[in-house]
């Protein structure tokens, strides 16, 4: 189904759209809009912030329903920018932002626990962040630049979307794992609040990571497959 | 294979014998008693302890079918409950049961409906069923410590198959589905030492 197309256009309100699912307000700095946007439609603060409303529109699509598949038009309309600057600014805000607060929480949680507990949750938190950095650098310093080549028509021959396609591998469920132990397996009287809330951190991040791929899957590698052709 | 129990409930001898003798000589079920009124059912039933209550409605009576699964889920939480249709009965009544015997059915018929019925619940009890089995902390512990499949089916003398199963119903059991969770998992668990794992 596609719901935010047949329940808001780009002459909708922008604080509607927004407010109808808030996981959209972690998009928003992506794309470099500003709240404070008042009655401003779709249109007006997508004009503004120099991003195409229909390609935003698209972005809420995708985050509102994981069955969404865009249509070929819908990939058409993207612009290879705009989407790569989105999903480096998502890249930036995961690594500087949401894991490292994650990591101050879980550091603390687990200074309480006897010593073994504690340096297997680090390595495990250690191993998953490293590995998340490498996933996205190999997309950064990799599959980015290759997409800008190819609408430079600068064409680097040794490499095609289908290799990324096929080596792109889920870094939510590690994260999925974690929460598993903070919630079900860690003795219970070790910080209960404190698990509550990284928890509810954990939970956060892996579906926005979740709609990440997505947007990754869903319109990056059908768009490029389409330059590809 | 699991033996079943069934038991029997209908007034007339001629179906419920006819319907006994569908089951006879097989190993997957046995007809332990036939009862032909409400009154010997519960002390039939606390003998017997069927697996499955194959059971006319007509019996049971309409303003009575609430208090009977009522009383039935609550002693019997694991049993199967089937209805034996005899004549026509209003599909209200009918969806307080989890499968429908009718008259016209052939033994294969009834065969492949219980067993539908048994393979259907073995997957919830199992997901019910949190605990990890001693062979599946076999192979979470070899997972911990790093082990392939095939080195976890050399160990244990299991094929790779057994291993991967093993391993899924671990996943499904615990919620972790990555090798380093499942390490941390087996740690806090005291499963294994930190010194054996790399």
């Amino acid at each position: 189904m596609n719901y935010y197309k047949d329940t808001f256009s780009e002459n909708s309100k922008m604080a509607e759209v927004v407010i109808s699912n808030p996981k959209l307000l972690l998009t928003l700095s992506r794309f470099g809009i500003e709240l404070g946007f008042g009655d401003h439609s779709v249109k007006e603060v997508c004009d503004k912030a120099k991003v195409s409303p229909s390609f935003f529109l698209l972005i809420c699509n995708l985050y509102s329903n994981s069955d969404f598949i865009p249509s070929q038009d819908d990939i058409r309309s993207v612009d290879a920018y705009t989407i790569l600057s989105y999903l480096s600014e998502s890249h930036k805000y995961y690594l500087e932002e949401r894991l490292p607060h994650i990591e101050l929480h879980l550091r603390r949680i687990v200074e309480d626990c006897p010593a073994k507990f504690c340096n297997t949750i680090n390595r495990f938190f250690n191993e998953y962040k490293d590995e998340v950095e490498s996933h996205f650098k190999y997309e950064e310093d990799v599959v980015f630049p290759y997409i800008k080549s190819l609408c430079n028509k600068t064409l680097s021959p040794n490499f095609s979307i289908s290799e990324f396609k096929s080596n792109h591998s889920n870094i939510e469920d590690k994260l999925n794992d974690l929460m598993n132990i903070l919630i079900k397996y860690l003795p219970a009287n070790i910080f209960p609040k404190e698990r509550i809330e990284i928890s509810l951190d954990i939970m956060e991040v892996t579906s926005d990571l979740r709609s990440h791929t997505l947007v990754e899957e869903r319109i990056l590698v059908p768009f490029v497959e389409m330059m590809e052709a | 294979m699991k033996n079943n129990k069934i038991l029997i409930v209908e007034t007339s001898p001629l179906i419920s014998s006819g319907l006994s003798s569908f089951f006879e000589g097989m190993n997957q079920f046995t007809v332990s008693a036939v009862v032909d009124n409400m009154e010997d059912l519960q002390d039939k039933m606390v003998i017997h302890n069927p697996d499955i209550l194959i059971i006319n409605p007509i019996m049971i009576g309409y303003y009575a079918l609430n208090n009977f699964f009522k009383n039935l889920s609550q002693n019997y939480p694991n049993i199967h409950c089937v209805a034996l249709v005899t004549t026509y009965i209003d599909k209200n009544i009918l969806r307080y049961f989890k499968e429908i015997v009718e008259l016209s059915d052939n033994k294969q018929k009834v065969v492949n409906k219980l067993i539908n019925l048994l393979n259907n619940s073995d997957e919830t009890t199992s997901q019910e069923n949190i605990e990890l089995s001693n062979r599946e902390i076999d192979v979470l512990v070899s997972v911990a410590k790093g082990m392939t499949n095939k080195e976890i089916s050399d160990l244990l003398s299991i094929s790779v198959h057994t291993v991967i199963t093993h391993r899924k119903n671990i996943v499904k059991k615990t919620g972790i589905k990555s090798v380093a969770g499942l390490t941390v998992y087996a740690l806090l668990n005291n499963l294994v030492e930190e010194s054996e794992i790399n």
